[in-house]
């Protein structure tokens, strides 16, 4: 098994994993019909890229195990995405700041996966930025709308930013996996985004009247396997049905 | 307007009617029709709203990338079929604000099958499958209905449904074909659901207040018990091609009738639920109201930026 490769997909699946699991948890709660539509929207696009990464990562195994195996039954240090993505629901503020911070990193991530030498993952890259780009809007007009609405929607925007900033240095880490297919041109060097995506958010948070987090200060583990305390409770829900139900076809 | 005057009125929107013509927001209407319509109306997008419960209870917890994005897409669509039936509703001359208000309140009532839990995998099955499928029964009829705003938003919601329903029925039939254990949940899901399934159908015709002004108005083409009828005759066979069993000892075809007997359904319980004292109710009614209010600060704060770029705007225009 070409297991760089696969460490690979399952590094850039894994946040879109994560993140479309912590946007379905608020199907039906949203703050309107509108926004828990667009919400509920975005958990879809998320978990069906997954399904286009972790079928060909299955592929790649060459064994038995399927999308669903790969998805649900790891233990939690074998989840590599990054710890922002895991980041609670704690109000809007955070979800769309959460969103914010990530989308800007997955927009610019996915034109240059778009380039890879392996075919799928660039077609897969194809089809996901159109999704992306969307996602990337609707939450850049959000923080905006907070940031420059009211005094208490700024206050929140502001207090969801400043908690969170401390999780973005992460996405330009580099795992073996992550080098090891930038020399093969199949992965994305995240180190050379980071100048782009700083300038991307700073000047969107100015323009939605927001301060830039001072913080220099940041957070890691993520890409290790090395989680904040709420990952747990999150794969505790994804993977219920398929650890009290083993081995079934659903 | 004189009292002839309105007698006229009347009379020709009735023959109106009669001729199948729809009837459109902006054309005149007896008060009373307004009012059934949005009564009518907001408690069929208030079902899909407070509909979403139960099924989203699930989203996390799906048991497969390919079930969770389906379920997230079903609920993703009785959404959708909320919006587009308020905005339906709105063509009345009422606020989405003041249906909320009425829903929040108690005033306006939502389909009561809502109220009973999710309490397993098995559950999104049965809801597809016989919720939906009794909703299909109930909706059909009404893409023919008199007024066009109405009509117009039921034929797209009756695909969607109707597609919902074949996805509900193949969840339970791949538990049914799978092991004893999953079989069980299949069976035990059905045996929750099909009573309040039955209720949906709303009372029998002795007890129904609406029914002949509605079928008058075309809001509704057969009678509660009709459509019940239709119902059970439509979904013994695919419950007994799946090998699960209707939980009803009373069930027996009736060669003369051409249809199901059944047994007595426990409308104390219906009645019981409709008043509030369902299993759910107060939950249910909890997420919507504490949804609502928690997402007032960002409501205002759209409202907020949204004058602010105006004034920008109207600034940059002088």
């Amino acid at each position: 098994m070409k297991e760089n490769l696969y460490n690979y997909i399952l590094g850039i699946a894994d946040n879109s994993l994560i993140l479309g699991q912590r946007i379905g948890e608020l199907c039906g709660h949203g703050p309107s019909l509108e926004t828990d539509i667009a919400c509920t929207n975005i958990s879809l696009d998320l978990l069906g890229q997954v399904r286009s990464y972790f079928q060909y990562a299955a592929k790649i195994a060459g064994d038995e195990r399927t999308e669903d195996d790969i998805a649900m039954l790891r233990k939690e240090r074998d989840y590599k995405n990054v710890l922002l993505v895991e980041q609670p629901n704690s109000n809007f503020a955070y979800t769309i700041g959460r969103q914010f911070l990530f989308d800007v990193y997955h927009l610019t991530f996915l034109a240059e996966l778009q380039k890879s030498t392996d075919l799928t993952l660039s077609a897969i890259a194809n089809k996901c930025i159109k999704e992306v780009s969307y996602h990337e809007r609707f939450s850049s007009d959000w923080v905006k709308r907070l940031g420059d609405g009211t005094v208490e929607s700024k206050e929140k925007m502001q207090e969801a930013i400043n908690d969170l900033w401390t999780y973005t240095d992460e996405l330009f880490h580099q795992t073996k996996a992550d080098k090891a297919m930038v020399l093969e041109s199949v992965g994305v060097d995240v180190t050379k985004l980071k100048g782009d995506y700083y300038k991307r958010v700073k000047d969107l948070l100015e323009e939605a009247t927001l301060k830039i987090p001072e913080s220099k200060w940041f957070q890691k583990g993520g890409k290790e396997g090395v989680h904040t305390e709420h990952l747990g409770y999150l794969l505790s829900d994804l993977q219920y049905m398929q650890r009290t139900y083993p081995n079934m076809e659903w | 307007m004189s009292k002839e005057q309105l007698k006229n009125l009347e009379t020709q929107f009735e023959a109106r009617i009669a001729r199948d013509e729809k009837i459109e927001p902006k054309d005149w209407m007896p008060e009373k029709y307004r009012k059934t319509h949005i009564r009518q109306m907001s408690q069929h997008a208030h079902s899909e709203i407070v509909g979403m419960l139960p099924e989203s209870n699930w989203i996390t917890r799906a048991p497969s990338l390919r079930r969770k994005v389906a379920l997230l897409a079903k609920v993703q669509d009785e959404a959708g079929h909320g919006l587009y039936l308020y905005s339906a509703t709105e063509t009345l001359g009422i606020s989405r604000e003041e249906l909320y208000n009425q829903l929040h309140t108690g005033a306006a009532k939502y389909s009561s099958i809502f109220n009973y839990p999710t309490v397993t995998w098995a559950d999104m099955g049965a809801i597809g499958w016989l919720v939906d499928g009794a909703a299909i029964i109930n909706q059909v009829p009404l893409c023919n209905t008199s007024y066009g705003p109405y009509a117009r938003a039921m034929v797209r919601v009756c695909k969607e449904e109707s597609f919902h329903q074949r996805q509900g029925y193949e969840i339970m039939m791949k538990l049914a074909n799978g092991t004893m254990e999953q079989k069980d949940l299949a069976q035990d899901a059905l045996n929750r659901w099909w009573w309040p399934s039955l209720m949906m159908l709303g009372p029998t015709d002795a007890e129904s207040i609406h029914t002949e002004q509605s079928m008058k108005w075309k809001l509704k083409r057969k009678s509660n018990d009709d459509l019940r009828q239709q119902f059970i005759d439509q979904t013994v066979p695919q419950a007994e091609l799946i090998g699960l069993t209707i939980p009803d000892p009373d069930l027996k075809w009736n060669d003369e009738r051409g249809s199901y007997d059944y047994g007595e359904i426990d409308w104390e319980e219906f009645w019981q639920v409709v008043k509030g004292n369902g299993p759910c109710n107060r939950e249910r009614m909890k997420a919507r109201v504490g949804a609502w209010e928690e997402g007032e600060w960002v409501r205002d704060a759209a409202m907020a930026h949204a004058e602010k770029k105006q004034e920008r705007k109207q600034k940059q225009v002088v």
